[in-house]
């Protein structure tokens, strides 16, 4: 079977609000860019398949698949939207590829929540309609009541997530497409507003418009398209249970999970030892090192410690999220596992600008699809 | 109800008992609430249906002239040459005589919708419209020149709504 790689990348950068395009326009910018970055293809007659990831609720849109063709040169090509994660799509992908039917294939994926006049209602749909919404409340208070015991079980601390904003927001400064960069102390994390107790505002996420292309292609194609491409070693995702009322409130197990399968693939044994940097899920503040734990990068009650040492940094030992994760870029409702993935290729390029991580071989991306779900996903790269 | 068998033991359950409460049930009225940016091309069109005209762009690769209008050619990949102004008259490429509503309740008076291939515009393309002045579907015809009726510009929005329907050019 074909080894799989990524060979274009194309972004819009990442915005509050995108009053001035459609998100179809939108969709055709990304597009556009990854065609040309990989070899500029034209997807009229050189892409096989195209993915596109969305959710029909977020968009507003029933049957969202109808509305994509055009704008990703996809129209009498073959298609179909994923309804998951970004990171799920690139699964998709890479197992089309993997068949052996496609050599070439395009991956989406787009948010642009400033749509949302009731995102946070849109949300809650996800909620339990029998069960957890007739007792209101804005749903991420999950998160409040998942980092309250996952502190308490690790001994990870509320100045530890604080210090993961401070170093995710800083990092996302000198990134063009993040949306939410910022030089702010662990003192303004600790200080701002609770929201959903232990999390403040500032261990929040703030959505965030953009979108992502991605081009992949069988390793019989990949050296023409791009003389650097980007190899997906290993992919896994994994659903845990729905039911809030008898998750696990501690460890982010679909991580852990997604993770063992994707490594298994990639061959790799000790994630803390042959993994050079990750780009994690950190939708929450304590979710960054709810991931690191879950993928191994560390020990359990690590994650935090290994920040307050600085090991996490950009000048670090194991970088976490030097693209600023979704606390600096913004959260991008499904395609946040695609700025993820985004980030590793970039770096494992070499074309990370003024954040470029020295001596790169091997980076994790991982996705969370967000709140109240238990549903994760992993992919290993490489470069060589 | 099987035509052989006429009784089945039990209470039948009707569609007032879930309403009423007596079946278990929970209700729930979604707040899901929009505002899609029109964008760079249906920013144009939008525009010009409140000026009272309609707006279609142009690719010069393909030669089309394409009416909704779009930023960019979905045959040919590329952002589109410039938009023009197309006519609002064309004729019927297909319709419908829809009695019943959005809710599935019938209606008295049907809707007519219909395809128009607008003048101007590249073969195959056009507006999605109703047709109105029409005392009777039957007189519809395939093929049938129709013009749009607009609303008093004051009255005009930017929006599809801004024609009020197509009528027949010639009386039917
Ligand atoms: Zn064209």
């Amino acid at each position: 079977m074909s080894d799989v790689a990524i060979v274009g990348v194309g972004c819009t950068g990442f915005k509050s609000v995108t009053p001035d395009v459609s998100y179809k326009e939108m969709m055709f910018e990304a597009a556009t860019r990854a065609y040309q970055d990989a070899g500029n293809i034209s997807p009229r007659k050189d892409i096989d398949a195209f993915i596109s990831v969305a959710e029909d609720y977020w968009e507003g849109i029933s049957i969202f698949d109808e509305f994509v063709p055009d704008q990703l040169g996809a129209v009498m090509g073959h298609l179909f939207t994923i309804c998951g994660d970004s990171i799920i799509g690139l699964s998709t992908a890479y197992m089309l590829i993997k068949t052996g039917y496609f050599d070439v294939v395009a991956l989406e994926s787009h948010g642009k929540p400033s749509d949302l006049l009731t995102l946070y209602d849109v949300v809650s749909f996800a909620m339990d309609p029998v069960l957890n919404r007739p007792l209101g409340g804005h749903p991420f208070y999950v998160g409040g009541m998942e980092m309250n015991r996952f502190l308490c079980e690790t001994g990870n601390t509320k100045e530890q997530c604080a210090m993961v904003v401070a170093k995710n927001k800083g990092n996302a400064l000198p990134n063009p497409y993040a949306a939410y960069g910022a030089d702010i102390e662990v003192e303004d994390v600790l200080c701002s507003n609770p929201y959903f107790y232990p999390l403040n505002r500032l261990d929040i996420s703030q959505p965030a418009d953009g979108g992502i292309v991605l081009v992949l292609a069988s390793s019989e194609v990949a050296h023409k398209l791009n003389d650097n491409p980007i190899w997906v070693r290993g992919v896994g995702w994994i659903c845990e249970t729905p039911s809030l009322e008898t998750r696990c409130w501690s460890e982010a197990i679909y991580a852990r999970m997604a993770a063992q399968m994707a490594y298994k693939k990639a061959g790799i044994n000790t994630p803390s030892r042959e993994v050079d940097f990750a780009e994690v899920d950190d939708m929450f503040s304590y979710k960054e090192l709810q991931h690191m734990e879950a993928l191994r990068l560390c020990g359990k009650g690590q994650a935090g410690k290994l920040t307050e040492e600085g090991v996490t940094r950009i000048d670090g030992d194991l970088p976490i999220n030097p693209s600023g994760g979704m606390l600096g870029m913004g959260w991008p409702l499904e395609a946040s596992g695609m700025q993820r993935l985004l980030e590793v290729v970039l770096q494992l390029r070499g074309e990370a600008g003024s954040r470029q991580l020295p001596d790169v071989e091997v980076g994790v991306a991982q996705s969370w699809r967000g709140v109240p779900t238990t549903t994760g996903a992993v992919a290993v790269l490489s470069n060589c | 109800m099987s035509e052989k068998i006429k009784h089945f033991p039990g209470e039948q359950v009707k569609n007032i008992d879930v309403k009423e409460g007596r079946i278990p049930a929970v209700r729930h009225r979604p707040n899901a609430k929009y505002l899609w940016s029109a964008g760079i091309a249906m920013s144009r069109f939008l525009e010009g249906l409140k000026k009272g005209k309609i707006v279609g762009a142009t690719c010069k690769k393909c030669g089309r002239i394409m009416v909704p209008p779009r930023a960019f050619c979905e045959q040919c990949f590329k952002p589109v040459d410039g938009y023009v102004n197309i006519k609002d008259t064309g004729t019927i490429n297909t319709y419908s005589v829809s009695y019943v509503a959005g809710d599935a309740s019938r209606i008295k008076e049907p809707i007519l919708v219909a395809i128009i291939d607008l003048d101007g515009a590249s073969e195959g393309m056009g507006i999605l419209h109703i047709l109105g002045e029409i005392d009777d579907w039957k007189q519809i015809k395939f093929g049938m020149k129709v013009k749009a009726v607009w609303k008093p510009s004051e009255e005009r929005t930017g929006s599809i709504k801004d024609i009020k329907y197509f009528r027949p050019l010639q009386e039917v």
